[in-house]
């Protein structure tokens, strides 16, 4: 939040040092006035009750309280005006559509065209093009969970039933890191996702090479890894576009190897952390609902090299 | 109608009195004795005992925590255990520690601050405490066996729903609530009928102590708040999870919003219930040690009323990510900013007081600098996260957990820790010692703001609330150290205190009535008090009832020590009205308590509860209802030649 790398971060990030500077000088006045009294106070042989006492305390309260209200005044103003550029979708362009829906503890990603061969579905990970307004549509698969990434904008409840949305833009490329801001449950420590934003060319490029089907392996051990994966447990959860994998309980793993990051932004995404994450998912994420695999040692190797030739 | 006249007797002779007195509000020794009682104080002091167990717990809780968030992926209390931890910490400390001891002490000064006997209804009081007792003592059981509740205190639907919370772990939650609900409830209604219509005579609503108004203004407020909550979690909650309906599961038609505005419609209110006895003690010790009453005693009336009512159109606030419209949302930011407006008067004046007293630096008074200093920095940070685009960066995050705990503990510690302090001597009849109660302080006052101001800090930076852990790379390691190093130190300072209390008990200067010079009617009773409160029912004649009572300290005769009585004055200005008898000490609560136990425990179970619990329920109500034969004591002590 301190970071802003959009507009809706950044109009926040004025509010916040408007109100800081108002509240230090709040804080700082009061202060000063109780450490007067007791200054005053203890010079005092007996407590003042007369009426010249009351009448000019009477006095200073009554403007300190006029103060407090004109400052608050100014401060819902301030809070009003904010709060209307924020909320109002700019005019400008063909927004990019993203539906976002929260799961414990993941992100599915779908990007909406009006082609529905151009649509995409990806997961924890969004890149969008710098300069373009971006409009979020969300709900949730179970709980409730809420979308913040704090360079970018403020947050938004993602609740089953409900459809929310927001909007939101990158001024400057970055990767931005974003958190589920709703206790969902025992893994909300553990839902995060990165926003990348990255100029539009190479978003284009980007978008294009999900949109691909994935490639049929290469060498005999990433075949071998497939076969892996489609006689395991994985497929029942996991969809690989172009093989016979279409779980959709999991997050999709079309292109997984071209990810920053695995398991909702918790650890980082090579072949060590994978074969972790693989064999004992609950070691990194207790309560995660992917439970451990059993498998040879070979058979992990054939799988990690079939995953990360998933690009 | 009975005759009450209010008579000056300049020489009198009260020993036959006394003794008839002493007679009627004896009460039985030992353990027996201990169950029986319907004494306010003997209620009040376990009360607050127990809340402050409880208050402890939540502490060792939350050290727990700090230590788990000590360094990134610490591995001390598993996501598990630590969600149980921090449901358990805020459920602690808002229903198990901070609404009952606010309450609690209210049944203990109140009725000694308006000049009666005891509250309106003892049974139902001693009642309240039983059911208080058992509903805490039955969530901790459950903790203890590592089945505690992990979906934190505002048990937020779907993930508090059948589905996604499976086994008895929030139905155990729920129950608890019912349980404190119907004891705050009691207190509520103890307090509002005590100060309406037991006042001393003379003791109008314009001369209420502020301590008495405070708690007036907390009393209706929990009988407002309170019954959302138990609507939402005794019924619907209980009834979705139980039964089987759908009020909060969306598949079916349901809201899971319904479930966050009942919440908060209670939840918010809450947290002035737990504060606004916060500044009644404030008032008391500023006035006390200043040697003035509080400057501005109709604005601060005002203040305390207004806050009452704002405190009611807030809720939304805690909802600003939720979709819902934003000319809504307007409304509740303008409120939520404009309650400032009655809490900075109320600052005003007792800095006005300070500066026209003479303040004396006793531990009580630090206590309440120490509240306004803390306090304004929490009422600060309310005032942004009034604003809803603000919010929506720092909701949920650790910038609000820094911002509450300034609130709460400014608002609600300090001043409990000051008034502990202030009215021990009362209690027990022991003074404390001065050089230990100011270590205290100083510990307390700066492990809190080691521990909680650098969360502001963590909340910006993007940390959210709620996690049990957090990755290494985020470079909010040094900042969560910090806090914990503090934690430690509130605890440091926390030992202290309960050694200061604990010593002085034992070994501490007698106290006297009155150590303090102070202005309210407890002070003009021994200490520790008999179980009559005042030998005679003093008139009073201006604000500060002691402060400007006339040398020959009028008093009111014509009731009868005979038998347990109270005087019912008329609500507005305290006239004399009537005699009341007032129950003695009586085994009943505490079977009825047992019986209303065993019913919303075993609901938690089935819902057969509901016909089987009813039994051994409706034996005790009627019990209770038997009629009693009040004249018989006094006849058989007017047969006996008195």
């Amino acid at each position: 939040m301190l970071n802003p790398a959009g507009p809706q971060a950044d109009s926040i990030f004025g509010l916040w040092t408007y109100m800081w500077i108002a509240s230090t000088a709040v804080f700082a006045a009061v202060m000063v006035a109780l450490a007067m009294a007791l200054v005053r106070g203890r010079r005092r042989d007996a407590p003042d009750v007369s009426e010249a006492g009351e009448g000019r305390a009477r006095r200073t309260i009554v403007v300190a309280t006029g103060i407090t209200l004109a400052i608050l005044l100014a401060t819902l103003v301030a809070s009003y005006l904010t709060g209307r550029a924020y909320a109002v979708t700019p005019e400008s362009g063909r927004p990019l559509q993203i539906t976002l829906i929260g799961h414990q503890w993941w992100w599915e990603v779908t990007y909406n065209d009006s082609l529905s061969s151009r649509s995409l579905s990806t997961a924890n990970e969004i890149h969008i093009p710098v300069g373009r307004t971006v409009v979020v549509k969300m709900t949730s698969s179970d709980v409730i969970h809420s979308f913040w990434v704090p360079n970018l904008a403020g947050k938004k409840d993602m609740i089953p039933g409900y459809s929310s949305t927001m909007w939101l833009r990158a001024d400057r490329p970055g990767v931005f890191r974003g958190q589920c801001a709703e206790f969902c449950g025992h893994q909300h420590a553990k839902m995060a996702l990165l926003v990348v934003a990255e100029p539009p060319a190479e978003f284009a490029r980007w978008y294009d090479a999900q949109l691909a089907d994935n490639m049929p392996p290469t060498d005999t051990t990433q075949s071998t890894g497939k076969n892996v994966f489609m006689s395991h447990g994985c497929v029942l959860c996991h969809t690989i576009r172009g093989t016979d994998a279409g779980g959709r309980v999991g997050p999709d793993l079309t292109h997984l190897a071209t990810r920053r990051t695995l398991a909702a932004g918790t650890i980082p995404n090579n072949r060590g952390w994978l074969g972790g994450w693989v064999m004992d998912p609950q070691g990194i994420k207790p309560g995660a609902k992917m439970p451990p695999n059993d498998m040879r040692p070979d058979e992990l190797q054939a799988l990690l090299a079939y995953l990360q030739s998933l690009r | 109608m009975a005759s009450v006249e209010a008579d000056v007797i300049a020489d009198r002779d009260d020993s036959a009195d006394l003794a008839a007195l002493e007679r009627s509000w004896r009460e039985p020794p030992g353990l027996w004795g201990w169950l029986i009682t319907v004494d306010h104080k003997r209620i009040g002091k376990r009360y607050i005992a127990t809340a402050l167990v409880f208050f402890l717990l939540a502490g060792l809780e939350a050290l727990a925590m700090r230590v788990q968030l000590a360094r990134p992926e610490n591995g001390f209390l598993g996501p598990d255990r630590y969600d149980q931890f921090f449901t358990m910490h805020g459920t602690t400390m808002m229903f198990l520690f901070a609404v009952p001891v606010m309450l609690a002490w209210g049944i203990y000064l109140v009725p000694q601050m308006v000049g009666t006997r005891d509250v309106a209804f003892p049974r139902l009081n001693a009642y309240g405490y039983w059911v208080y007792l058992i509903g805490a003592s039955f969530i901790y059981v459950q903790f203890l066996l590592n089945t505690g509740t992990d979906v934190g205190w505002f048990a937020y639907v779907p993930l508090a729903g059948p589905e996604f919370s499976p086994g008895k772990r929030v139905d155990t939650w729920a129950q608890m609530v019912t349980f404190t609900e119907i004891a705050a409830l009691i207190a509520a209604i103890e307090i509002v009928v005590t100060v309406f219509k037991q006042r001393a005579p003379g003791m109008s609503l314009n001369r209420l102590p502020l301590y008495v108004w405070s708690m007036v203004v907390v009393a209706f407020m929990v009988i407002f708040a309170m019954p959302a909550v138990a609507v939402a979690s005794t019924f619907l909650l209980a009834m979705d999870r139980l039964v089987g309906t759908h009020f909060f599961n969306p598949a079916e038609g349901g809201d899971p919003l319904l479930w966050q505005h009942m919440f908060w419609f209670f939840g918010h209110p809450e947290v002035y219930i737990i504060f606004i006895p916060g500044l009644g003690f404030v008032s008391s010790i500023v006035t006390t040690f200043t040697r003035r009453p509080v400057f501005g005693y109709v604005a601060m009336v005002l203040s305390l009323i207004a806050t009452g009512f704002i405190a009611f159109g807030l809720w939304v606030h805690h909802m600003f990510a939720t979709p819902i419209p934003q000319l809504g949302q307007s409304f509740f930011t303008a409120a939520s900013m404009m309650i400032a407006i009655p809490s900075g008067v109320q600052i005003f004046c007792w800095i006005a007081t300070l500066w026209l007293g003479k303040p004396r630096f006793q531990t009580p008074l630090l206590y309440a600098l120490g509240f306004i200093v803390i306090f304004v920095i929490g009422g600060l940070t309310g005032v942004m996260i009034a604003s809803v685009p603000f919010d929506l960066q720092v909701h949920d995050t650790f910038f609000i957990v820094a911002h509450f705990h300034y609130v709460l503990i400014g608002g609600a510690v300090f001043p409990l820790l000051g008034a502990i302090t202030y009215w021990f001597p009362k209690v027990t009849g022991r003074l404390t010692s001065e050089r230990l109660g100011k270590i205290g302080f100083w510990l307390v006052f700066t492990g809190v703001n080691v521990t909680f101001f650098p969360m502001h800090f963590l909340g910006l930076m993007g940390m959210t609330r709620r996690v049990y852990t957090y990755l290494p790379g985020q470079g909010w390691g040094g900042l969560n150290l910090l806090s914990t190093i503090g934690a430690f130190v509130i605890a440091a300072g926390v030992i202290v205190f309960l050694y200061n209390l604990a010593a002085s008990w034992r070994f501490g200067a007698p106290a006297g009535d009155d150590p303090w010079g102070a202005d309210t009617l407890e002070w003009a009773i021994p200490s520790p008090p008999p179980p009559y409160n005042h030998a005679r029912i003093p008139i009073v004649q201006g604000r500060a009832a002691l402060w400007s009572m006339t040398p020959d300290r009028p008093v009111v005769v014509g009731l009868n020590e005979t038998r347990r009585e109270v005087l019912v004055t008329t609500v507005m200005d305290a006239e004399p009205d009537n005699r009341q008898e007032s129950p003695g000490p009586t085994p009943v609560p505490f079977f009825a308590a047992l019986a209303t136990g065993f019913l919303l425990i075993l609901l938690v179970f089935t819902f057969q509860a509901l016909w089987i619990g009813a039994i051994p329920l409706g034996l005790a109500l009627f019990a209770w209802a038997w009629p009693r034969h009040p004249d018989r004591a006094w006849r058989l002590d007017a047969e006996a030649g008195r």
